[in-house]
Formats: C-alpha cells, structure tokens, sequence
C-alpha cells in the first residue's frame, strides 16, 4: 500500500507580534507513508511543535495557518469546517504532548480521561467503554490496568502517564499519531520502553509522526527525518542516510555534537551562534549567519531544497561538496 | 486518615475559638470606669452601685468572672442586655435568623452572579461583554459597603419606590440590603474566576482535551471549571468574614434587626453582655466557616486530600507510594 | 485588557525567540517597566500625589475656612460658590472634603505602616525561628484573623475608647496578622535558600541573617503589602466612622461627614455621596496602583 498517511503541502503559521509577522512555520511540506514512523529533528523554537499542532488544529491565537494544506489518508482537513475537523481529532488523528506530568487533568481520574475519548467518538455505554479502558492499558503494558483507571495522574508516574496518554491518543485506533517529544520528559531506560511501544503501534497499522530534539531517538525508530531550521525543512531523507552522510551544515553540525559527547574527543563541539531572531532572520539561507561554509550567495538568496541523491534533498547550495571540516 | 486530619483541624479551631472568647472577655473588661456607673448615669450613688456591682459579679477577679460567663455559657445563659433589660440569648435568636438570611441572600448574589460574569469575562477575553464586567466587578470591590448600601437605598428604595426603604416585614426587604452586601464580594469573585479560567486555560491538559476532539464548551464545563473553580471556592469561604462584616453596616443603614446591628447598638450603650455574645457567635461562625472551606477543598481537590493524608503521618496509603512504570 | 493582549503577543513572542530575562532587573527599571505597561497605576500614582497635595494646601484651596458656619444657607445643592453644596450648619463641601482629606489619609497610611513593621517583624521571627515562636505567634495571628475586620475594630475601639490616636492602635491590630502571615510564607522560603544557607554556613547569626538577609528580600512584598493595606485602613475607618464609632466630632474625615450627612440623604444627598465619592476615588488608586507593583515585582518575587 503506498498511500500516504499524511501529506503537508506548503504550510505556513503566522503569528503578529508588536515588531512584525514571524513565520515559526514556513512552507513545509512533508509526508508521512503508511505503516512508518517519521521524524521531525531540530533545535527549541525550530518550529516542529507548532507544524504538529497545525496539523491537529490546535494553534493557539494569535498563531494562525494562513498558507499550505494538509491530507489525511488524501482527504484534505484544513479546508474543513471546525466542527468536521473535531470529529477527526481523537478519532483518526491524534497526538501525545511533551509533559505527562500536567497533560493529564489533574482531578479526574486516568481511566474516565480515556473513557471520554472513547464516548467521544464511539457511541457505546459506560461499561463498554470502562471495559475498552482497561483493554487499552493492556496493550500498552500498563500493570494492573483495572485498578490503575481508578488512579489520579499524580498517583502515577511519569513512564506510566505516558502510556495513559497514548492509551488514551490509541484508543480510537487512529491512522497518525503525532508524538511531541515523547520521552525528553522521562528517564532514559522508560524512554526505551516507550519507543518500543511506538514501534509496536506503527505495525498494528497507525502511522507515527515523531518530534524530537534528541537525535538518539530518532536514530532509534524513524524511518524518515525532516530537519528543521528557523521554520523551514533543510534536509531530509532515510535515517540511514542521514545520519551516513548529512548534507546540510545544521545537520552536520548536529551530528557532530552528540558524537563529540560520545566519543569523548575533549572538545565538546558546538554549533556557533544562537538561535535566530525570527524578526531578523537573513534574506538569504537562515543558517549563514552561524555556518562555516558560508558562501557568497547564502547570505542573499534563499535556497530551495534540492534532491542530492533519491530520497534525499537538502536546502544548501553547498550540498554535496565535501566542504572544509 | 482524613478524620484524623479533620480532628486535628478541628482541635486547631476549638483553640482559636478558646483564644477568641479569652480575648473578647479581656478586651471588654479593661475598660477603665464601672460599667454600672455608665449604666446608671446621673443616678448612681456610691451605695446602689457597689450593691448592683456586687449583685452582677462584677467585682470578682477576672478569672473567676471568665469561668462564671464559660460556665453559664455553654448552658446557654449569656446574660441580661445591660441597655435593653433582657436576657441576651433570647435578643440573639431573632436577630441571628435575619442576619443569616441576609447573609446567604448576599453570597448568592455574590457568587452566582460573580461566577456567572467571570466565566463570561474569561471566555469573551478583551471583547466588550469582558471590559464591561470587569468594569462592574472594580466598581464593586472599590465602593464600600455604606456607600453601596446607600446609593441602592436612595435610587430604588427612595427615588423609584420599587423596594422597601427599610425594615424586613416581606423578603423583599432584604433584597437591596443583599445585593449593597454582596456587591463587594462578587466583585472579588469575578475577577478571581475569571484569572483562574485564563490561566487554567493555557495548561496543558486543556490542549489534550481539544486533542481528543472536545469541543470548546465541553472543554470549558468538563476541564476547565473542574480546576479552576477551587481556588474560587476558598476564596469565597474567607469572604464569609467579610460579609459579616459588612452585615453590621447594612443592618444599620436598613434597620434591620441582625447580629450587626445588635452590636452597634451594644457598643453605644456600653452593653457587655450583649457585645460579648455577638462578638462570640460573629467569630465562632467565621471559624466554623473556613474549617467547612477547608473540608469542601479537600473533599474536592484530590492532590490536597492525598497530600494532608500523608502529612497527617497516617498510615501510607498504597495510592501514596509511587509505582514504576 | 489591552494590556492582556499585548501581554500574550509578547508571551509567545518570547517563547520563540531567544529571551533576555534572567538579569536582575533594578528598581528603577521596574518602575519604569510599569510606567510604560500599565497606565492605570501610573494615573492612580499621579491621582494619589494630587489628592495628598490637595490636602495639605487645603486653605490655599479653598476661600472658607473648615468651620465656617452659614446658617443662612444650609443644605444649599451644589453650584458655583459651593460646588459640592453646604452642609447642615451651612459649612462648604468641598472645604470640609479638603481638610477631611488629612485626617483620611492620615488613617490610611499611618496605621498601615504601623502593620507593616509589626506584622513585618512577627512574621520573619515565626518563619525563622520556628518552634514555640512560630506556634504562637501563628496562633495569636489565627485569633486576630478569626474576626471579621469591622467587629474586631469595634469591639478594639471600644476597648480603647474614641480618638484619633486609638483608632491609629486599632487598625493597626486589626491589619498586622495578614503582613505577618504573608512575610512568615516568604521567610519560610527564603530560609531554604542558598544564599541564607551559605550565610548560615558562614557563621552569621541568627538576628543578623534576618535583618539583613531576609528582610531586605521581603521588601518588594512588603511595598504592595502596604500598597494594599492603605484602601483597606481608610476603608475600615470610613466604616467605624459612619457607625459614630470612630472619629469624634469637632475631628472630621470623610466616614464621619457621611455619617452626619446620613439623616438629609433624601433631601440633601451630596452630603453623603461627595465624601463616599471620594473615598472610592481613593481606595481604587491604591488599589490600581497596589496592583500594578505587584504585576512588575511579582515575577521577581517568584525568581526568589
């Protein structure tokens, strides 16, 4: 089957702001293939989190889609109506955010917050949904799942409100599940667990969009990345490849900073500069400003995202040279 | 383990009740110059007034007349009025009932219509229903209860006839009395519901319900108000003191015939007894109130019950101990 | 709520671009901060400047004397020679809202000084020190709080008896237990900080810590403590003055003017309504003003 489970066609969020528009979204495309896990990298403030809740509908004001479309399974939602677009979040397209610890509403108890996802989208009774509640615990390894829905988010912890909150995000057995950083929240052996069970949900046929900031876990189960940068895509491709042989000099960059940590070479390194001001962000390639390689047209014009290789396209006119590092 | 929480509160308050009643009893006694003298004015003669001094107890030591009033007390004999003639308790019971309505007819007004215009507010943010009651709720914290009560006095009571100037004969008397009452509070009310809504708004579990595909009323009624209600609630339990506090002046300005009125009255005819006793049931309310607050808060918030069930150092409840996940 | 606005634009602005705050921000800055963000506290400040000025060059102000009586023209409505009326002995409403002015503001601010240092001290000492002096002075705070504010002042003033400097003593009991429970939460926090515990580790003494280390870091609650208390004193003596509880006659405030002006509401009501108008004038700019310091000192405060 080579449908797509998602399918994002020049997206573009504005936000006003006193000094002027700011585009933490920027025409990005990208697309989620049926039965895989895809990944968005990129730094705090790159934009990843506010694609994903472009995408469920979640902006919050003054952040508003004004450009770009998105399909789900080729059926266009961000033409739809609101209230057409609320029958399909929960139901066909769900997302678990970063923080379990205040996600989860803090004086209900976990197993009537999954129940209510159920009654939301499903016609059924109490007991049903009470019985699909513990179902659902069961199959993401929640121990004791009967008396666990009986629990208060504070009474759990944060490996289990995790599962809560994709038991509750799976319940409805939608076709994508956005994940926004999963596990920066948690510690690194729940964090293996968690991962685990995305990648079991990908093969009982639910599509998974991750967002990370954490190249191991990316490295670990996406299928495909999308690097992100001040808002736009900068490269993407097969994990593999990527992560053999990354184009863009922010990729670059990236990479080189983890494996300094790993392999212990006594300089950490690092990728000069700061975040970008979003208000003051050069006419040309976003990244001149701290790159290395910087050329003479970076600074004035902006690339477009080629295709070094199938698969593989990045958004750097000095992509594919071997540069100077 | 919340009864035993519940002992220990109520032990705190039967302290302060003690505190109250020692310091009302000190603080009417130190009065320079001898009450019957005032009491008998120009009629005093040194022999009337050291028989009528002897005949009331009032020339034994402090302590022995502070056992004597606890001791009658809790029988329920509190004494003659000095300025009207009769025993106190029996002027008590009639004035209390008035008092009591007034009061609840004020909170009602105070927290329906508060509630109701902070939840209006928050919803419409920045819009006109929001400026406009927000315009009304600092009117209402800013006028005081005097000037309230006589603004309402003269414009409906007085000007268009639509109320009762005075007095309590038929319900509709309290009606004006309530509102300039209540008036403070609801101020107060609105705007805390109002803050509580905002910012329970931007938390994160209000994203998870939208992400479920709840619509903004079901996310305002069934996650929102949940949450920020609570802090709502206490702060009407300490707005009970405040109420009673503006009862006196509002029975005054109406002639009602409560506790507060009883009060001035007592003061201005230097009246012990009958200060003593109000003052008495005045506080003992006031306690009885936040120590019912707190219970309610405890009983509604689970995190809070939890909380003062572990520092009560009951025995660790299994929900208590943290479980892996 | 424009302001709200704003606020939120600046919020999400923030938490895209890569944020300055973390510098310690001075006093000064943060006055000046919300000079520029909230213009209500800024009128309230300059609205409170000119009714202080306005109270004391009173008889520059005004060409009747305080107790000049008229007899000829008592109860006269407002117009161009009284432009807030006459009063039942014929005196000029204005003049008397003037000098009024004085004594209310007087009872405003010094008796929620007075409570400020009381419940200032009280408050670090239990915090700090914790144990029996936590116990009790808590206890005796949870006393004076078991009292509705009206009752406790009256049955204080009728302890004390009339006058102006026991309705001072009076607001001042009535008002400390408040400052003394909030400074007590802050000192509680503070006490854990590490910069007491270096002092601490140090060897500086106990009095010494609270003196200088905790107390100054309390200030900025401290101001809007006071900030806040000022309305509420002014408040509680309008009301003991308009039961004939609190100032005496030949003494004016406003409270007392409303009280006396109680029995010609119907036919003379500016009697009542000048002084209650000026009253709510002033409790709602140091309310505004309150307010607006705690917005701009308050995430200081959280910093701490």
């Amino acid at each position: 089957m080579n449908e797509k489970t998602l399918e994002i066609r020049g997206l573009t969020v504005c936000i006003p702001t006193e000094k002027g528009v700011i585009r933490p979204v920027n025409d990005v495309s990208l697309e989620v293939p049926a039965g895989s896990i895809v990944g968005i990298v990129g730094e705090s403030g790159c934009g990843k989190s506010m694609t994903a809740r472009a995408v469920m509908g979640l902006l919050r004001y003054p952040a508003k889609a004004t450009a770009g479309s998105v399909s789900l399974c080729g059926r266009a939602i961000t033409s739809l109506p609101e209230k057409e677009r609320r029958k399909l979040r929960g139901a066909e397209i769900s997302m678990i955010f970063q923080e379990p610890m205040t996600s989860l509403n803090p004086v209900v108890k976990v197993g009537r917050q999954v129940e209510e996802a159920i009654r939301l989208h499903m016609s059924c009774s109490r007991e049903e949904a009470k019985a699909r509640t513990v179902e659902i615990f069961r199959e993401v390894e929640i121990p004791e799942p009967e008396n666990r829905c009986g629990c208060y988010p504070h009474q759990l912890s944060g490996g289990l409100r995790q599962r809560v909150m994709i038991a509750m995000a799976m319940v409805c057995k939608p076709k994508l599940l956005i994940a926004d950083e999963p596990t920066t929240a948690l510690d690194v052996t729940v964090e293996a667990q968690i991962l685990k069970l995305l990648e079991r949900l990908r093969d009982t046929g639910t599509s998974v969009l991750i967002i990370s900031h954490n190249l191991g876990v990316i490295a670990k189960v996406c299928d495909y990345v999308y690097v992100m940068y001040a808002g736009r895509i900068v490269e993407q491709a097969e994990t593999n490849r990527i992560f053999d042989r990354p184009a863009h000099p922010y990729t670059r960059g990236l990479f080189r900073s983890v494996a300094s940590l790993r392999e212990g070479s006594g300089t950490l390194e690092t990728i000069p500069g700061v975040v970008p001001n979003l208000l003051r962000l050069p006419a040309g390639c976003s990244f001149s400003l701290r790159c290395r390689q910087c050329g003479e047209n970076c600074r004035r014009i902006m690339p477009d995202l080629a295709e070094t290789e199938p698969g593989h396209k990045v958004r750097c006119f000095l992509a594919g040279k071997e540069g100077t590092e | 383990m919340m009864k035993r929480n519940l002992a220990r509160r109520l032990v705190q308050a039967l302290i302060v009740l003690a505190g109250v009643t020692l310091l009302i009893f000190v603080m009417l006694r130190i009065v320079p110059g001898n009450p019957v003298e005032t009491m008998m004015g120009e009629h005093a003669n040194a022999e009337t007034v050291a028989r009528m001094t002897a005949e009331m107890g009032l020339d034994q030591p402090l302590h022995v007349q502070f056992f004597r009033y606890i001791s009658s007390a809790v029988r329920g004999d509190f004494g003659t009025s000095y300025s009207l003639g009769k025993p106190v308790s029996g002027l008590i019971g009639g004035a209390f009932i008035n008092t009591l309505i007034l009061a609840l007819f004020a909170a009602a007004f105070a927290w329906i219509v508060g509630i109701g215009c902070g939840i209006f507010s928050a919803v419409k943010k920045n819009r006109l229903p929001d400026r406009l009651f927000m315009g009304f709720s600092l009117l209402g914290i800013s006028l005081p209860v005097f000037m309230a009560a006589m603004l309402l006095q003269y414009v409906f009571a007085f000007k268009l006839k639509w109320l009762p100037i005075s007095g309590t004969e038929s319900w509709t008397g309290f009606i004006l009395p309530a509102i300039a009452l209540g008036w403070n509070s609801a101020g107060q009310v609105a705007q805390m519901t109002r803050s509580t809504l905002l910012e329970t708004l931007q938390e994160d579990y209000i994203d998870t319900a939208r992400a479920k595909g709840r619509g903004p009323f079901g996310v305002l009624v069934r996650h929102a108000l949940r949450n920020a209600m609570l802090p709502v609630l206490t702060m009407m339990a300490i707005q009970f003191s405040g109420l009673l506090s503006g009862a006196v002046i509002t029975e005054t300005v109406f002639s009602i015939n409560g506790v507060g009125r009883l009060m001035v009255q007592a003061i201005s005819g230097r009246d012990i007894p009958l200060l003593q006793a109000t003052s008495l049931l005045a506080t003992t309310v006031v306690i009885l109130g936040s120590l019912l607050a707190d219970c309610l808060y405890s009983v509604l918030d689970p995190r809070i019950r939890q909380e003062r069930a572990r520092t009560a150092g009951a025995s660790a409840s299994r929900t208590a101990h943290e479980m892996e996940g | 709520m424009l302001r709200t606005k704003k606020k939120q634009t600046k919020q999400v602005t923030d938490l895209l671009l890569q944020s300055q705050i973390g510098e310690e921000e001075s006093f000064r800055v943060l006055m000046r901060r919300m000079a520029r963000e909230n213009k209500t506290a800024v009128v309230s400040f300059v609205l409170i400047v000119v009714m202080i000025l306005a109270a004391v060059l009173a008889p520059l102000l005004t060409p009747y004397g305080e107790k000049d009586m008229d007899l000829l023209h008592r109860l006269a409505a407002p117009s161009a020679e009284h432009p807030l009326g006459t009063d039942e002995g014929g005196r000029d409403v204005l003049t008397r809202l003037l000098y009024g002015a004085r004594v209310s503001l007087l009872i405003g601010v010094a008796p929620a000084l007075l409570s400020l240092i009381l419940g200032a001290v009280l408050g670090v000492a239990a915090g700090y020190k914790g144990g029996l002096t936590d116990a009790v002075i808590m206890r005796v705070a949870d006393v004076t709080l078991a009292f509705p504010s009206m009752l406790l002042a009256m049955v204080i003033m009728y302890a004390l008896g009339g006058g102006i400097l026991n309705v001072f003593l009076t607001l001042t009991l009535v008002n400390w237990a408040n400052v003394a429970r909030v400074v007590r939460a802050q000192t509680l926090k503070l006490k854990n900080s590490e910069f007491v515990e270096a002092a601490r580790i140090i060897g500086v003494s106990r009095d010494r810590i609270m003196r200088r280390h905790i107390l100054p870091n309390c200030l900025p609650t401290l101001l809007v403590l006071f900030t806040l208390n000022i309305p509420a004193s002014i408040l509680t003596e309008s009301s003991l003055s308009f039961l004939g509880l609190g100032i005496q006659p030949p003494n004016a405030s406003w409270g007392l003017m409303i009280n006396t002006g109680r029995q010609y509401l119907y036919n003379a009501p500016w009697l009542c309504f000048a002084p209650g108008a000026a009253i709510m004038l002033i409790v709602l700019a140091f309310n505004f003003l309150g307010n607006g310091l705690l917005d701009v000192l308050d995430p200081r405060m959280k910093k701490q």
